[in-house]
């Protein structure tokens, strides 16, 4: 992390503020909080790590227990460990199809997401141009809207571009790459213009003067300077197209489904194989899980400036 | 062409005036392309943006005019034209489809009132005590951002596997264990089914709530609660009289954010349910859904987004309107 990102007179940039919390954030006063406030927090806060752990323990626990475990009363502790589910979730459903599906859209997507939202928060960051509220406030203002709007038309218009070009949108992995990586747009020029207008303009005013193009100061110095914030977007745009389930279940067919659709296909069987759900749930999520946890600082940043602003 | 670069020029020079950080730059061959070059650099969000977006949502509003079935997918601008058929079959409570709208309508409202109020409130708790530093108090951050991190669909059937009626977790413990109630009862369908889908929403949303607020507490300048200390303020004073204050701003927009995403919130019932939702739990989303692409009747289910949207954007305004005028009446 480049010091050189520190915000000169912008203050509600997200970086700083959350870059260093706990070097700036110091105990308010020890003797200021009572008994009954440290019992409070206690308590409270052992109940809302309960609620929020116990999906996760149900998850881990109940995927490695044998079948007939899961199909009979709950229980706390598995009767005895087995790694079987992860085997047979291979077969069960062709979960490692659905698996390089999502991985390719949510992939794909997410690439051209982030470079699509760096030109054009590059453009709202550096330069004045006639239409920039216009633009931000409309690119934002689609965030309100409810996916259920879009649904319907945006399937009249691929079934329709279809008919007329022969470019396959609708049941197409392309159409839900294109759809998927519009959704995050939005988001993710607002998260990074937040973080472009933290790289101080002396900067690339500099790399001009020594002869650097715009799009040389772009890619040599603001890029470079915002990365850490770019990886956040891009964090949030895998994740958006990896969690989407509205447009998944009508916008594929059996050969480019996505695990979002994918994953109820061990529900709809004969039997319910609920350890198999639980291991192909947590196969499914540790990848952005870990991607979330390991860049949570720089993502939560960017999420809080795009609320707080 | 050479007038509209001229204007753009001048627009340029009187927006730099106003900006100090900018320095000023020599003059080089190439103005066109320099003042065309922020327009450019927009252009594949603004495409993008109009394919996805705008367009569709100006398809949406002319198909709610129209009577749209299956038999005109292929070429939906043959459509006969309906008039305002298709809006007054959806709100008229007469009829079922209206009756139906109504009800799945009243529904949300009251389950995006209760899970709002309750995310707010659980991550108001979470952030306020978690101001100050404690042992575990990182791990306990992170651990509070996995429902977030989570995807949807992972974390909900989850839910769903806690609320089966025979081989949950939650009839375990409050029949099994506690021995709340007399029989094991049915939590996904009937009218329990409004119960888990509330705590499914709250569960999933709240740290959304809990980061925004800590970034809002975060702006707070220490020194108004040391001067408050000195002045013999208790800590819970302190939360009543600078915290919850100085968050107001922040919880403009939370609550907005929050209600927004709660209202049109598709996710979370149709991986819990399945396809067709129980009625107590029959979300204005999942609604429209099915009217459209189980009766494949897409004029209907137009008129219905739209409707929805109409709503939203009312809401939206008054919302705004209301909060905004209160901060400046404050600030006076």
């Amino acid at each position: 992390m480049p010091s050189t990102s520190t915000a000169v007179g912008r203050p509600p940039t997200p970086g700083p503020a959350v870059r260093q919390p706990r070097a700036v954030r110091q105990p308010r006063s020890p003797m200021a909080a009572p008994r009954s406030f440290l019992w409070s927090r206690r308590i409270f806060l052992t109940l809302l790590a309960v609620f929020v752990l116990l999906p996760v323990y149900v998850m881990i626990s109940s995927s490695l227990k044998p079948l007939e475990d899961v199909s009979g009363k709950f229980s706390w502790i598995p009767s005895g460990l087995t790694v079987r589910p992860y085997v047979d979730i291979w077969d069960t459903v062709p979960l490692a199809d659905y698996f390089m599906n999502s991985l390719i859209v949510a992939g794909a997507a997410t690439v051209c997401s982030v470079t699509i939202a760096v030109f054009a928060a590059y453009a709202v960051s550096r330069y004045p141009f006639r239409g920039k509220r216009v633009f931000t406030v409309t690119v934002l203002s689609t965030q309100m809207f409810p996916g259920i709007l879009f649904l319907l038309p945006l399937f009249l218009i691929y079934v329709n571009i279809g008919n007329a070009t022969g470019i396959a949108l609708f049941g197409s992995r392309g159409g839900l790459i294109l759809t998927y990586l519009t959704f995050s747009l939005p988001f993710s020029i607002w998260m990074l213009i937040g973080y472009f207008d933290g790289v101080p303009r002396d900067l690339d005013e500099a790399a001009k003067v020594d002869g650097c193009g715009p799009l040389g100061a772009l890619f040599r110095v603001i890029v470079p300077a915002a990365l850490p914030g770019i990886v956040a977007v891009a964090v949030y745009a895998f994740m958006t197209a990896w969690g989407e389930v509205l447009f998944a279940s009508v916008m594929t067919n059996e050969t480019t489904r996505t695990l979002a659709v994918g994953l109820q296909g061990y529900s709809t069987q004969n039997d319910v194989y609920w350890n198999q759900i639980m291991a192909a749930s947590l196969v499914v999520s540790l990848p952005v899980v870990a991607g979330f946890l390991l860049l949570q600082r720089y993502l939560v940043a960017g999420l809080m400036a795009g609320a707080v602003k | 062409m050479t007038t509209t670069t001229a204007a753009l020029s001048a627009g340029e020079r009187t927006a730099r005036k106003d900006d100090p950080g900018a320095a000023p730059r020599k003059r080089r061959p190439g103005r066109l392309r320099r003042v065309g070059l922020p327009y450019l650099l927009l252009l594949p969000a603004l495409l993008l943006e109009l394919l996805v977006h705008l367009v569709p949502m100006v398809i949406g509003i002319v198909v709610s005019f129209k009577e749209l079935t299956q038999f005109y997918i292929r070429d939906w601008g043959t459509a006969p034209w309906a008039g305002l058929d298709n809006f007054s079959l959806a709100v008229d409570f007469d009829a079922p489809v209206g009756k139906a709208l109504l009800s799945s309508f009243l529904t949300t409202c009251l389950f995006t009132v209760l899970s709002v109020g309750l995310c707010w409130l659980l991550g108001a708790a979470a952030a306020i005590f978690m101001q100050e530093t404690f042992r575990g108090r990182g791990i306990l951050r992170t651990l509070f951002l996995v429902p977030y991190a989570l995807p949807v669909y992972a974390a909900v059937i989850t839910w769903a596997f806690m609320f089966q009626r025979d081989n949950g977790l939650v009839n375990h413990v409050l029949h099994d264990q506690l021995g709340l109630s007399d029989s094991a009862p049915f939590w996904l369908i009937g009218d329990n089914s409004f119960i888990a889908l509330l705590v499914v929403s709250v569960w999933k949303g709240w740290p959304f709530a809990f980061l925004t607020l800590m970034a809002g507490l975060q702006n707070i300048p220490k020194d108004i609660y040391e001067a408050a200390a000195l002045d013999g303020a208790g800590v819970w004073q302190q939360v009543r009289r600078i915290t919850l204050p100085a968050l107001r701003p922040v919880n403009q927009v939370l609550v907005l954010v929050l209600f927004l995403w709660t209202f049109n919130d598709f996710n979370t019932p149709f991986v819990l349910f399945g396809k067709a939702a129980p009625e107590a739990a029959d979300l204005i989303s999942l609604h429209i859904y099915q009217s459209s692409f189980q009766t494949w009747n897409f004029g209907t289910g137009s008129a219905m987004s739209v409707l929805l949207l109409l709503f939203l954007l009312v809401v939206t305004g008054v919302y705004l309107w209301f909060t905004s005028r209160g901060r400046k009446a404050t600030d006076a």
